[in-house]
């Protein structure tokens, strides 16, 4: 005959016994120890811990909320074409992308302010996003900016950029006394604003070259890992802005760097060239800040050609998060900061946006590229 | 006389599974809380949440086919009501919990990555509102595991210090199941 250990068990908990008050009590503490971490470690406790909730809520303090937008980089355009590799990678890396071949990519390009409505001339940084889609189902994402290196070195120091460069309501400019407190601690930031400062600054979309600034790891069939950031190198020729009787401060046309391209691309596709720089153990992988040495071996692995565009729309570039981690194998991330603290914090962003209710783009294409829809 | 217990399989089953679930809960609160130590959560949270995906598979079968020990004679029956429908919502959040965060990063036409190459396809079409909506239950779902799962464990430790039944131990015992005392 089977029996539990012990064949009279009481359930019966009132009048409770000193015994089983001290035991429900150690229980209780037991249970709100574990809850209790489990707040800690989902940043109930500590207000003042950087979030990726904490950050996105800055961008939307300092832009405002716009509903159905990015939080950053809101004003975009969507991009499709394809890249051919000419082989040159397989040395550095398994990614099936730089096999000698033909990958679809689609894309976005945008300019770097939280707010979707800006007028063009008053942004300075212009980026291109890629999503590279491989065979398989694999997956390559990318972010790239028009400037050398990046204004900071972590998130830390991004969320308290982000404050200092504010402008204050009262005058619409920036408080002079709060940047230079925070440059006086950001010596790198310093640095790293007068190389950006200092980059030629291309007419459009079209003749800029957008770089990866986070370094990434490039790793091969026998296992080596290198160290890489890489560049899209413009093909149209550069013209300086200002060369080309564009006025930048008072232009007639507030999207002319989006029209620009519109007009670019139904002449004909335009291409890059993808370069990877190969660092070497002296360069620093975890700070953007720092552009590496100009000797270092640059390769060119192939040709992105984009050749059609579209306004952003459901089921086009307006669905994808152009998360920097999303990376096939054969790319891995370096041990950069930014690049876990742009995957988290752009997750948030996607997160609040998906939700809302959407807002027609600012950049509108008419159906001059013929029915092609990236 | 034999001690009731769950067969050996079935108690490794659930601890092997409940520290996973446990860590898997407090790495996914961290991970959507922080900046740093994103990608490397993210990286663990998904392959182990498809793991407990299979074991969970695995657990559901095992509990089928093989006979679990009965509860004491006695219990009131409140009290076997409570035990069993705690139980069935463990069971389903077992399996909700992962299938919406696959459901979910299909929506938002995330690649699904479980290492390296390994990724799973898309297991719901492309859609903004659908992510969003999927994305909200997967915390609802979590949040509401971890509450059961504190329930659980309260609930086990009353059985082992208050009530004495030999139900803590019917899980908790390292002793095989089926070898006399």
């Amino acid at each position: 005959m089977s029996e539990y250990e012990n064949p009279r068990p009481h359930y019966r908990l009132w009048p409770p016994s000193p015994e089983t008050i001290t035991s429900l009590v150690t229980i209780g503490i037991a249970v709100a120890c574990i809850a209790a971490g489990f707040a800690y470690v989902g940043g109930y406790l500590t207000p003042q811990r950087l979030t990726q909730a904490r950050i996105i809520d800055r961008f939307e303090q300092i832009n405002g909320v716009h509903p159905g937008f990015r939080r950053n980089h809101a004003k975009g355009v969507c991009i499709a074409g394809t890249f051919d590799s000419n082989g040159n990678g397989t040395a550095l890396s398994t990614a099936a992308v730089f096999e000698k071949g033909t990958t679809p990519v689609t894309g976005r390009f945008a300019v770097a302010v939280g707010k979707p409505f800006v007028p063009d001339n008053e942004t300075e940084v212009r980026s291109m996003a890629l999503s590279f889609r491989l065979r398989d189902g694999e997956e390559w994402r990318t972010g790239m900016n028009d400037i050398p290196v990046f204004p900071v070195r972590n998130a830390q120091a991004f969320y308290e950029q982000m404050l200092a460069a504010r402008p204050d309501p009262a005058t619409g400019k920036p408080d002079p006394s709060r940047m230079q407190s925070f440059l006086a601690a950001h010596p790198e930031t310093a640095k790293a604003l007068q190389a950006i400062k200092a980059r030629p600054f291309s007419t459009g979309f079209a003749n800029a070259s957008y770089n990866s600034l986070d370094a990434f790891r490039f790793v091969n069939g026998a296992g080596v890992s290198t160290p890489v950031r890489w560049s899209m190198e413009a093909v149209d020729p550069f013209v300086a802005e200002g060369q080309a009787g564009v006025n930048k401060s008072s232009p007639t046309d507030v999207n002319y760097l989006f029209d620009d391209l519109i007009a670019r691309l139904a002449k004909g596709s335009v291409q890059w060239h993808l370069v990877v720089t190969i660092g070497t153990s002296d360069d620093a992988t975890a700070d953007a800040t720092v552009a590496w040495p100009e000797t270092r071996t640059r390769l060119t692995l192939g040709t992105l050609t984009i050749d059609r565009i579209a306004t952003e729309a459901p089921g086009n570039c307006s669905d994808v998060n152009f998360d920097p981690l999303v990376l096939p194998a054969g790319i891995a991330p370096s041990d950069d900061p930014l690049l876990s603290a742009r995957s988290a914090t752009y997750s948030n962003s996607f997160r609040r946006r998906a939700a809302e209710a959407k807002t027609p783009s600012e950049v509108q294409v008419p159906n001059v590229t013929k029915g092609a829809s990236p | 006389m034999t001690h009731y217990q769950f067969p050996a399989f079935s108690r490794v089953l659930h601890w092997l599974m409940a520290v996973m679930i446990l860590a898997m809960l407090f790495i996914g609160i961290g991970m959507v809380a922080s900046v740093t130590e994103y990608h490397w959560l993210l990286s663990i949270h998904r392959p182990l949440g498809i793991a407990i995906l299979v074991l969970a598979a695995i657990r559901l079968l095992n509990r089928l086919v093989r006979q679990s020990p009965p509860l004491p004679n006695g219990m009131p029956t409140t009290m076997r009501f409570a035990a069993h429908g705690s139980h069935v919502l463990l069971y389903a959040l077992m399996f909700a919990v992962p299938l919406v965060g696959w459901a979910m990063l299909s929506a938002a036409r995330y690649p699904v990555v479980l290492y390296g190459a390994i990724h799973l396809p898309p297991i719901a079409p492309q859609s903004d509102q659908l992510y969003s909506i999927l994305r909200t239950a997967h915390t609802a779902l979590a949040l509401t595991l971890f509450a059961l799962f504190l329930a659980h464990f309260g609930a086990a430790l009353v059985h082992r210090l208050v009530f004495r039944d030999g139900v803590f131990e019917s899980m908790a015992s390292l002793r095989s199941g089926r070898r006399e005392r």
